[in-house]
């Protein structure tokens, strides 16, 4: 296609589609709208079907369906949003529904700012349904990595079997930048692990808790089954503690101990550097203006900035950390991802936070003067 | 498996014994429903790989694990939209929602939107009056003075007429039964057959908690319709085209509209040595954000990176709308301009929301204004422009156009003709012959 100036919701619905998604559900809400509009236009174009729902729950509740049933879904959403499908998201959870969400966050809490960015929803999207259970989730800096993060989103959904979170920000949404998506590199695409014909089919057979049971679709070889209650690996309710600790101990396993794997990170060392900026999303790009002017003035600082939101690229980090003294984290809110530095960062590093939540971008005149570069 | 073999499978039931007897309370409705609805299968002689039974919470939703069919257990009150996310994504698949008056309740909104879309799902709603798996509450068709666990007093909430409530979303077929009904399987049977939308709302006791606390009997049931003017049996038979049919009409009639995008190349040079930073101030309705487009899509004709930030409220055709667009030879990092190069300000409502920055801007920055702006002092260098006038000669929404035309004009900073080539490459035919003339316009005002 070559160059073209687009916005970052584009860019996913693009990303979405080249990653051969074939069903979208969503709902209208400030700035994640236009998503809908191209999946609108662009799914049907590939013999798929998008829907407006009538409400987020069912926007959740059609495309975990759809994906049982074999599609390759995607829905997109704000803050308000992500609020309602959080109980769906549970059930996605439980029945190992692979599916990308979107969140273009915005200003909160409630419906806050609808046309204004933020990012913070980082906390809320780890822990966002009863029960507790690990999530993936990337967050994209630029309007390319809208594109490439959607699409790898899709192969860590059908990877770990599991709803992957996209956490991008009105600021990439419908920001928009030059671009050339073709001239972008993209791992090849992950094809759903089917059970075979002739096989009989457990809807979570797992040998080992780190498995990723093999699907089969509703309406496909198999008889089917998906349920939102305690369950064994026929997807028959249980009441047996033993069964339940395992189903739970599985969801979490398959995850976490993927989590080397599922890891993006970008790294800018300096030798001899004692100060690291941690940075992700569109406050990274702030963070890398500050890193270089920090080292225009002859400044020693690295900067180490997060693709991967969760699970914490925990390996990533720590090995940033070496040598370092004092470490920065700007975020578009009030330090949520601050917490999981400083559970990491050694005795005696200071982990100073930059952070704020009034609907403008954190500058990198801010991260020079907060993080006390200047 | 050989033709002949498919031939010879009859199914004698849809269901189970595997996990033991239905898990209802003696007497309780349920029973009646769920064997109707094997029979109905039955009678039907479905693939059972081919079927889907889905429930959500309350006493029904125990039932879909019973079957030897797909089954799908979701969410209390949302099986409508599993099961329309599974025929949507499967149109092939005999979709059956068993459901509670409950689940009608927290999920009413779907059940409106099933009928108005005609999704050929079909919905069999066991309407027992209450809650009975929480404990016997009351629920949205619990009659007026009944007495619940949350009505000790007597219901004073009325009922909700569920078939009435789908008729009047449109459903194409509905219909109102009792579980004592002697042929609720061939009813269910025809229901399952509709290829739209099927709602079957089957009154029924609830043996546990309402029957006992409000005397409903056998014979109290079809008296209670009657008390609410209501009818039994076929409500609504108005077949019109299933919702996965209709999509693909729709699409297939007006696909030949869809745009092919147009890659962006370079045809011009500019004279941009470092990133430079635009900010363009108006009024929501003046084609600020898609004006600011053209002119980043005109940079990148000319060789250049660029982003566009805007700024705007929640509404569409008032108040302010801003756009900060930055041009770079280099990559662009920080997408907010931090000290701008050029600012414009062409209405009221722009100058209203940029004022703190206005008075802000340092002496490396060039101030264009239009000439009727009453502007704040400023450091910065003072243009002033008759932009609006100018534009009113040839379309008042074209004055975003005339001023950054003006802008590109007096700097230089790529030519006037990539703004105008970038106008006719992505703008329709009509408004590009007005804007091309406002580019040309604008040019002319330049004070070089």
């Amino acid at each position: 296609m070559g160059r073209e100036f687009l916005e970052g919701n584009e860019a996913i619905a693009r990303g979405c589609m080249k990653a051969k998604c074939d069903f979208f559900a969503g709902y209208p809400i400030t700035p994640a709208s236009s998503i809908l509009h191209y999946m609108l236009e662009l799914v049907p174009q590939a013999g798929g079907t998008a829907i407006q729902a009538e409400d987020e729950i069912a926007s959740m509740g059609f495309c975990i369906a759809a994906a049982m049933a074999g599609r390759k879904v995607m829905t997109a959403t704000s803050g308000p949003g992500i609020s309602l499908y959080s109980e769906n998201v549970g059930l996605a959870q439980m029945g190992e529904t692979p599916m990308v969400i979107v969140n273009i966050q915005r200003q909160g809490p409630a419906t806050g700012s609808a046309t204004k960015g933020a990012e913070g929803d980082i906390q809320f999207t780890r822990w966002i349904t009863s029960g507790g259970l690990p999530v993936i989730a990337l967050s994209p800096a630029t309007v390319a990595e809208a594109y490439e993060l959607t699409y790898r989103a899709f192969n860590l959904a059908e990877q770990y079997r599991t709803p992957v979170f996209v956490l991008a920000n009105k600021e990439i949404g419908v920001t928009k930048e030059s671009v050339d998506l073709d001239a972008i590199e993209l791992p090849p695409l992950v094809e759903r692990k089917k059970v075979g014909r002739d096989q009989e089919y457990l809807p979570h057979r797992f040998e080992r808790l780190t498995e990723v049971p093999a699907m089969s679709d509703f309406g496909g070889e198999h008889i089917a089954r998906y349920t939102t209650s305690t369950h064994d690996k026929t997807a028959y309710l249980t009441t047996k503690p033993e069964v339940i600790q395992e189903m739970i101990d599985h969801y979490a396993a398959k995850i976490d101990a993927a989590a080397d794997e599922i890891a993006l990170v970008k790294e800018d060392f300096q030798d001899g550097a004692d100060v690291l900026i941690i940075s992700y999303g569109i406050i990274s790009r702030s963070a890398i203006v500050a890193v270089k002017r920090a080292r225009a003035r002859g400044a020693k600082i690295s900067s180490l900035v997060l693709q991967t939101l969760w699970p914490v690229p925990e390996k990533a980090i720590k090995s940033a950390m070496n040598g370092i003294r004092k470490i920065i984290v700007p975020e578009m809110n009030m330090g949520q991802y601050r917490l999981e530095i400083e559970r990491l960062a050694p005795d005696g590093v200071a982990v100073v936070g930059v952070g704020k939540m009034n609907t403008s971008l954190v500058s990198p005149a801010e991260i020079e003067r907060i993080g006390g570069l200047l | 498996m050989s033709t002949t073999e498919v031939a010879a499978t009859r199914y004698t039931t849809y269901m189970t014994d595997k996990i033991g007897p239905l898990p209802f309370c003696p007497g309780c409705g349920h029973h009646m429903i769920i064997k109707s609805l094997d029979k109905a299968l039955v009678k039907l002689q479905l693939d059972p790989k081919k079927v889907v039974i889905v429930t959500d919470i309350g006493c029904i939703g125990l039932s879909d694990r019973y079957f030897t069919t797909n089954a799908f257990h979701g969410l209390h009150g949302r099986s409508i939209t599993y099961a329309c996310g599974l025929k949507l994504a499967r149109p092939e698949l005999t979709v059956i929602t068993l459901k509670g008056d409950g689940g009608c309740g927290i999920g009413g909104t779907h059940l409106l939107n099933v009928a108005r879309r005609n999704i050929g799902i079909t919905l069999i709603v066991g309407n027992n009056f209450n809650y009975g798996m929480t404990g016997g509450q009351h629920s949205v068709t619990t009659p007026t003075d009944g007495v619940t666990s949350t009505t000790p007093w007597g219901n004073v909430e009325g009922p909700m007429d569920l078939c009435g409530t789908a008729v009047a979303a449109g459903a194409s077929w509905v219909y109102r039964a009792t579980m004592f009904d002697k042929d609720l399987a061939d009813v269910m049977a025809r229901a399952i057959e509709q290829p739209g939308f099927a709602m079957l709302d089957v009154w029924e006791l609830c043996t546990a908690y309402y029957s006992p606390r409000n005397r409903l009997k056998k014979a109290d049931l079809l008296e209670l319709i009657k008390s609410y003017g209501l009818e039994v049996g076929l409500l609504a038979d108005k077949p019109r085209p299933e919702y996965s049919v209709h999509y693909r009409e729709a699409y297939e009639a007006g696909k030949s509209v869809i745009k092919r995008k147009i890659p962006i190349e370079k045809e011009y040079g500019n004279s941009v040595e470092k990133q430079t930073g635009i900010v363009i101030a108006g009024s929501a309705g003046q084609k600020i954000k898609s004006t600011a487009t053209l002119f980043a899509e005109a940079s990148m004709l000319s060789g250049l990176e660029a982003t566009q930030k805007d700024d705007y409220p929640i509404t569409v055709m008032t108040g302010h709308s801003l756009a900060e667009v930055i041009v770079s030879p280099d990559r662009i990092e920080y997408t907010a301009i931090e000290s701008p190069d050029y600012f414009l300000v062409i209405s009221e409502d722009g100058l209203k929301r940029a004022r703190p920055r206005i008075e802000g801007l340092p002496e490396t920055c060039t101030l264009y204004a239009d000439e009727s702006l009453e502007l704040p002092e400023t450091k910065a260098k003072v243009v002033r422009l008759p932009w609006a006038e100018t534009a009113k000669k040839i379309d008042r929404l074209s004055v975003a156009v005339v001023a950054l035309a003006t802008v590109l004009q007096d700097t230089g900073l790529f030519p006037v003709e990539a703004f105008a080539s970038a106008i006719s490459k992505f703008q329709k035919a009509k408004i590009a012959e007005i804007n091309v003339k406002a580019a040309e316009a604008g040019a002319k005002l330049a004070v070089g």
